[in-house]
C-alpha cells in the first residue's frame, strides 16, 4: 500500500536535470562544429578553455573568431531564449490556467514587433542595439497596457488573456500599418525577417544580459513553485492553499513579461517553444512545478540550439528564420505528444 | 470556539450578500448551512476561510482576527472543499491530494516525510489508496469531491469548510461522502441543499434567507414546517421522529 504513495522522486529528478545538463553542453559543443568552416569539438574545448585561461588553443585567429565570436554566442543565445519561453510558458500557463498561453499571450512580442519597427522606420540611432531598445520598449509599453485594461475589466484570468489578444491585434495593426504607409521594401523585409525570430548576429553583451535575466527569473520562479501548483484548481483554490494571490500573480506576470521583453528584444519573436516545451516537458516529468520549470528550461535550450543549428545550415548560405523552423519541426512533435497523451483522458 | 464569526457582512458591487451573520461552531461539531440559492451560503463560508475580506464584523480565528494570521497560517488550519473544482491541467489522485501539503512547504524545498505521511492518512482515510494514480479526468463526480476532501485532510486542518460537496451526486454517493465528512474528527461547516440529509448529519444548523441568519441549532428546533414555508416557499410535513431519531421532512406539490 505505501509502495506506490512514497516514490523516490528526489533522486531521479536530479539525475534527469544532470542528464539534461550534460546533454545540452555536448549539444552546444556538437552544433558549434556543423557548418562551412571544418571545426571539430576539439577545438571548440580548446578555445573556451583558452579564454578561461588554460593555455593556448593553437588555431589561427580567423577559427578561433569562428568559434568565439559567432557560432558560440549564438549557440548559447539559443539555448537561454529556448529555456527562457519555456520558463515563460509553464508560468503563464498556471496563472491564467489556459493550456494555450504563451510567453507572448500578454502581448509582448507584438509591442516588441512595434517598437522594433518604429525604430527602422524613423531610422532612430544606429544597428542592432536600437532595434533591441525600440523592441524592449514596445514590450513594456503593451504589457503595461494589458494589465491597466485586465485591472479595469475585472482581472480574472480569462480577462487577462482578453486584454492580452485585445492588445496584440492593436500593436499587430499598428506595425502593419506602419510598415505599409512608411518602411520602403528593404526595410520591411528586414523587420519581417527579424519579427519571426532570429539569431544571427549574436554578441557576448546579448548573452549575458539574457543570461542574467533568465537566471534571475528561473530563482523567482522555482521559489514560487508550490503556488504555481496551487493554481491548478483557481484563485480560489490557491488563496485557500494560503496563497497571497494577487501579490504572487503580479510578481510572476511582471517577471516574466521582463524576460520575455528581453528575449524577444534580442531574438525576435521565436514562436512555438514557449507552448509546446511545457507540454512536451509535463509528459516527461508530470505537473507538479518543481519538477517542470528546471525541466521544460532544459528541454526548450537543448530544443532550440538544435533547431537553430538545423535553421542556418539546412539552406545554406541562405538562413530560415528560426521561428520559421521551431514551427515545422516542432508541430510534427507536438503531434506525436498529443497523440500518445490522448488516452489518459 | 476554535473559528468563530462575529456579526460578519459581505458586500460586493453595492449589494449586501452577507448581512450581519454570526456562527460559532463547537469544537469537532458539524454545523450544516441553510437556505436557497443565493441566500449567502457560500459567501459566508468565503469569509469564514478568509479568501474574501469581511465588509464589517470579524472573523475570529482562536480569538484573533484571521487577517492577522497571514494566508499560509490560515491554510494550515482551515481546510476549504468548493462546490465545482475543475481543471485543465491532467493530474493524478496523488498528484491533487498532494496539494494539501503547499502550505506547510517552504520555497525550493522537496517533500518532506511528514508530507508524505500526511498525504498517505488522508488518501487511505478516503479509501483512495488503489486509486492514488488514477487521473482526476477519468474519476466520477463522487471519487472527485472524495480526492478533494482528501486533498483537504492532507492540510491537516483543525476546521473544514465545505460548499455543497454532494452536489451532481447520487444518493448512494450523498451518504458515503457524508458519512465520511462527519466522522472526520474536525469541526466542520457544511452548506447543504437537501434539508433530510442535513437533519440526518448536522449537529448544529444555520439557515439563511437573502444573507441574514433567520434561525439556528439543532436539527428538531430548526426544520420546523413554518420556518420551510417561510424561507423556501414550500409546504411540508416535519415528522419529527424520523431514521436515526432525527426530522424528517416531506414536501407537498402545490
Amino acid at each position: 500500500m505505501s509502495a506506490p504513495l512514497v516514490r523516490s522522486r528526489g533522486g531521479a529528478a536530479a539525475a534527469l536535470w544532470l542528464a539534461g545538463l550534460v546533454l545540452l553542453g555536448l549539444s552546444i559543443a556538437l552544433t558549434i562544429t556543423i557548418g562551412p568552416a571544418d571545426i571539430a569539438v576539439t577545438d571548440v574545448w580548446a578555445v573556451v578553455g583558452e579564454r578561461l585561461g588554460f593555455g593556448d588553443a593553437g588555431l589561427s585567429l580567423i577559427r578561433e573568431g569562428i568559434i568565439w565570436d559567432l557560432r558560440l554566442p549564438r549557440t548559447v543565445l539559443a539555448a537561454v531564449c529556448g529555456a527562457g519561453l519555456g520558463l515563460c510558458g509553464v508560468v503563464m500557463q498556471s496563472l491564467l490556467r489556459n493550456p494555450l498561453a504563451d510567453p507572448y499571450v500578454l502581448g509582448i512580442s507584438s509591442g516588441a514587433s512595434t517598437g522594433a519597427v518604429l525604430v527602422v522606420v524613423l531610422g532612430i540611432g544606429s544597428g542592432v542595439l536600437s532595434l533591441s531598445l525600440g523592441a524592449f520598449l514596445g514590450s513594456l509599453v503593451s504589457f503595461t497596457l494589458v494589465m491597466l485594461l485586465s485591472h479595469f475589466v475585472g482581472g480574472t484570468a480569462d480577462r487577462v488573456i482578453l486584454a492580452g489578444v485585445a492588445a496584440m491585434q492593436l500593436f499587430s495593426a499598428l506595425t502593419s500599418f506602419i510598415v505599409m504607409s512608411v518602411a520602403d521594401s528593404r526595410q520591411t523585409r528586414s523587420v519581417l525577417f527579424w519579427l519571426l525570430g532570429s539569431l544571427s548576429g549574436t554578441g557576448w553583451f546579448e548573452v549575458w544580459l539574457c543570461l542574467g535575466a533568465l537566471l534571475a527569473v528561473l530563482v523567482v520562479c522555482t521559489a514560487k513553485a508550490s503556488s504555481l501548483d496551487a493554481f491548478t484548481f483557481g484563485q480560489d483554490a490557491a488563496a485557500s492553499l494560503g496563497v497571497a494571490v494577487a501579490r504572487t500573480r503580479m510578481l510572476l506576470l511582471v517577471v516574466t513579461a521582463l524576460l520575455t521583453a528581453t528575449l524577444v528584444s534580442s531574438s525576435g519573436a521565436i514562436g512555438f517553444v514557449g507552448l509546446v516545451l511545457p507540454h512536451a516537458a509535463r509528459a516527461i516529468v508530470g505537473p507538479g512545478h518543481r519538477g517542470l520549470l528546471p525541466t521544460t528550461a532544459l528541454a526548450g535550450a537543448i530544443f532550440l540550439v538544435w533547431i537553430d543549428t538545423i535553421a542556418r545550415t539546412a539552406l545554406d548560405p541562405q538562413e530560415i528564420p528560426v521561428g520559421v523552423m521551431t514551427s515545422l519541426v516542432g508541430v510534427p512533435a507536438f503531434v506525436v505528444i498529443l497523440y500518445r497523451s490522448r488516452k489518459v483522458h | 470556539m476554535s473559528l468563530s464569526a462575529e456579526e460578519v457582512s459581505w458586500r460586493t458591487g453595492g449589494k449586501l450578500i452577507v448581512d450581519g451573520v454570526s456562527i460559532a461552531p463547537g469544537e469537532g461539531e458539524t454545523v450544516g448551512l441553510l437556505g436557497p440559492n443565493g441566500s449567502g451560503k457560500s459567501s459566508l463560508l468565503r469569509l469564514l476561510s478568509g479568501v474574501r475580506p469581511v465588509s464589517d464584523g470579524v472573523v475570529r480565528l482562536d480569538g484573533s482576527p484571521i487577517e492577522r494570521f497571514g494566508r499560509g497560517n490560515v491554510a494550515r488550519r482551515v481546510a476549504v472543499v468548493e462546490q465545482h473544482a475543475g481543471t485543465e491541467v491532467d493530474m493524478s489522485v496523488l498528484d491533487v491530494v498532494r496539494l494539501g501539503r503547499i502550505p506547510h512547504r517552504r520555497a525550493w524545498s522537496a517533500a518532506t516525510a511528514e508530507d508524505e505521511a500526511a498525504v498517505r492518512s488522508a488518501v487511505e482515510y478516503t479509501r483512495l489508496a488503489d486509486k492514488v494514480d488514477r487521473s482526476w479526468h477519468t474519476l466520477s463526480g463522487g471519487e472527485r469531491q472524495r480526492v478533494q476532501i482528501a486533498r483537504a485532510l492532507a492540510q491537516q486542518p483543525k476546521e473544514l469548510l465545505l460548499d455543497e460537496p454532494t452536489n451532481h451526486l447520487d444518493i448512494q454517493h450523498q451518504l458515503e461522502l457524508l458519512g465520511l465528512v462527519v466522522r472526520i474528527p474536525v469541526t466542520s461547516v457544511i452548506a447543504l441543499h437537501d434539508l433530510n440529509l442535513a437533519a440526518m448529519f448536522c449537529d448544529h444548523l444555520m439557515v439563511l434567507a437573502r444573507g441574514r441568519a433567520v434561525a439556528a441549532g439543532s436539527p428538531e428546533e430548526v426544520l420546523t414546517e413554518e420556518l420551510i414555508a417561510e424561507v423556501y416557499n414550500v409546504r411540508a410535513r416535519v415528522a419529527p421522529e424520523g431514521p436515526g431519531g432525527r426530522p424528517a421532512i416531506r414536501f407537498f406539490p402545490d
